[in-house]
């Protein structure tokens, strides 16, 4: 769109089948809809020259047409006074719905798409405003914008619509501050990736215990009514914010995530733990509430303890178990998180951390053999971004480090029922202070 | 409240941006001798694909030039650098694969 847009070179688009709808959508609401767009079928990914040369001298699934006979046409055609001219409009969005039946207002919510799936709360007039009375901000103060991709034009909201996702998500008043500052992130819960990723959100400071949440035994689990519907209002507030979250449209994730219906929101254990908690080592203060949130959340590792004597190997096969395009979260119980400090002797979290940097390493030609590697990370390195470029320069059986240092984390969570823990492939996005909401 | 009583509520939608149309560049009146910018989005094998392409033009339409060229970085940022380059030598380009 840029080259053809601001260029002004035509130019001819060529995607796979399954991404028609949204690639159209994504070119009208940048204005572009008449952009011309050839379709082949999907996968192209690991196809041989000769499948593709197939596809290339095939069809247009959609149209039943030659592609190349498209792909002439679409540079040299002219348009037919369509596409040509510049007109702006409004995608007005009213505050009310139309009046009607609890019934008939459930089954509104959920053809449009506005739900889980999942029973919701109405959001009447009377339970947005106490939701309301639980924030000093104004209804109409904006909070944020937020989509679901990179290619999206980004949407716009207030308190006051916060609120009323707040409301359906079944979130009581007192939790409204953590989930306006969820809100603030502009990290969306519903983004729109293939790879179906989900988020992850740690609250920490005093707020955790002022609404009660549970950072001990079952936290990640559906055992707490402030997890629990923070969680879920995130997730309703970003796809209905956003400006959607529908498979095929503003939604690509193939298999999807079972993670997204409450996006992993959980409080660290911070008075079981032996280390500084998450927000003070992002430069708050102990006495600050925040929410942290991470992205692209798919992958996960798991096992019981650090034995005495393997310890270290069997961590090392445990990240080299991960997808090395997305950085390990290490989601420890505290049992596990002293069993650390006993056997490494890591009495810092950063201790552990450099040492988690050190030891996930696999070999140079494995690791850019990845195709998220070579999809996000080889085209970085080529660029002269490091550390990539320098890694791009190791001999092939030379074992390089798998992630960034900045990019590890560590988070301590759980009731001690017993030592398990696990590693998130998780991407760490921001840290925002919920007093600043209250 | 009965179940046939009407009830408000409010709507749980952001608010959209305003779309502002943009204007196409003129199409070409025909290919012949003109160069075409094959552009590598890098990613999930876009490369071998588009290297398809370019051997489609070279046997079906050999008068046209093309230029197989990868984007600098990820899909994600904006490339100013191959798009100037392709204003400057091009006069087309197919970009692909948006999977």
């Amino acid at each position: 769109m840029t080259i053809e847009a601001q260029y002004g070179v035509p130019t001819v688009a060529m995607h796979t089948d399954k991404f028609d709808r949204v690639v159209r959508s994504v070119a009208a609401v940048n204005g572009m809809s008449e952009l011309r767009q050839v379709f082949v079928p999907q996968p192209v990914m690991g196809k041989s020259p000769a499948e593709l040369r197939a596809y290339v001298d095939g069809r247009d699934p959609l149209t039943g047409r030659p592609v190349m006979q498209e792909v002439i046409e679409g540079l040299t055609a002219p348009f037919d006074g369509r596409g040509i001219e510049t007109i702006e409009y409004d995608r007005a969005t009213p505050r009310l719905v139309e009046a009607d039946t609890e019934d008939n207002l459930h089954r509104l919510f959920m053809e449009n798409r506005w739900t889980d799936y999942l029973p919701i709360v109405l959001p009447t007039e009377e339970r947005v405003a106490a939701m309301l009375a639980a924030t000093s901000r104004k209804p109409d103060e904006v909070v944020g914008r937020m989509r679901p991709t990179h290619f999206r034009e980004a949407w716009e909201y207030t308190v006051e619509k916060v609120a009323v996702n707040a409301v359906m998500a079944g979130a009581r008043p007192e939790y409204f501050p953590v989930v306006l500052a969820l809100a603030a992130t502009g990290v969306s819960a519903r983004g729109s990736t293939t790879s179906s990723m989900a988020a992850m959100a740690v609250v920490n400071g005093p707020i955790r215990n002022e609404i009660k949440m549970n950072a001990g035994t079952g936290a990640l689990a559906p055992y707490n009514h402030a997890n629990a519907t923070i969680g879920r209002a995130y997730g309703l507030l970003s796809q209905n914010l956003q400006g959607g979250s529908v498979p095929g449209l503003t939604y690509m994730g193939s298999m999807g995530n079972n993670y997204a219906y409450n996006s992993i929101t959980f409080p660290e254990n911070e008075e079981r733990s032996p280390w500084e908690p998450f927000h003070v080592q992002h430069g708050f203060r102990p006495s600050d509430s925040t929410v942290s949130v991470f992205a692209g959340c798919r992958s996960t590792a798991y096992t019981l303890g650090i034995r005495e004597k393997h310890w270290r190997e069997h961590v090392a096969n445990m990240l080299r178990g991960m997808d090395p395009h997305i950085p390990p979260v290490f989601v420890l119980d505290p049992i596990t998180a002293r069993q650390f400090i006993d056997r490494g002797g890591f009495t810092k979290k950063d201790a552990l951390i450099d040492w988690i940097y050190e030891t996930a390493r696999m070999r140079a030609s494995e690791f850019w053999d990845y195709q998220l590697v070579q999809n996000y990370l080889y085209p970085r390195a080529t660029f002269g971004e490091e550390p990539w470029a320098t890694k791009l320069k190791a001999a092939p059986d030379e074992m390089i480090q798998m992630y960034r240092r900045e990019d590890i984390h560590v988070v301590v969570v759980g009731g001690e029922t017993n030592g398990y823990w696990r590693i998130m492939g998780a991407s760490y996005a921001k840290t925002v202070s919920v007093d600043d909401w209250r | 409240m009965s179940g046939s009583d009407k009830v408000t509520v409010l709507n749980p939608t952001g608010f959209p941006p305003k779309v502002v149309t943009k204007p196409l560049a003129p199409r070409l009146s025909a290919l012949d001798g003109k160069t075409v910018y094959l552009v590598d989005c890098r990613f999930d094998d876009s490369d071998v694909f588009l290297k398809q392409v370019q051997a489609w033009f070279a046997q079906h339409m050999p008068s046209v030039r093309t230029v197989f060229k990868q984007i600098s970085s990820v899909y994600l940022k904006d490339d100013p650098t191959t798009w100037e380059e392709i204003k400057a030598r091009g006069h087309a380009a197919i970009v692909g694969v948006g999977h």
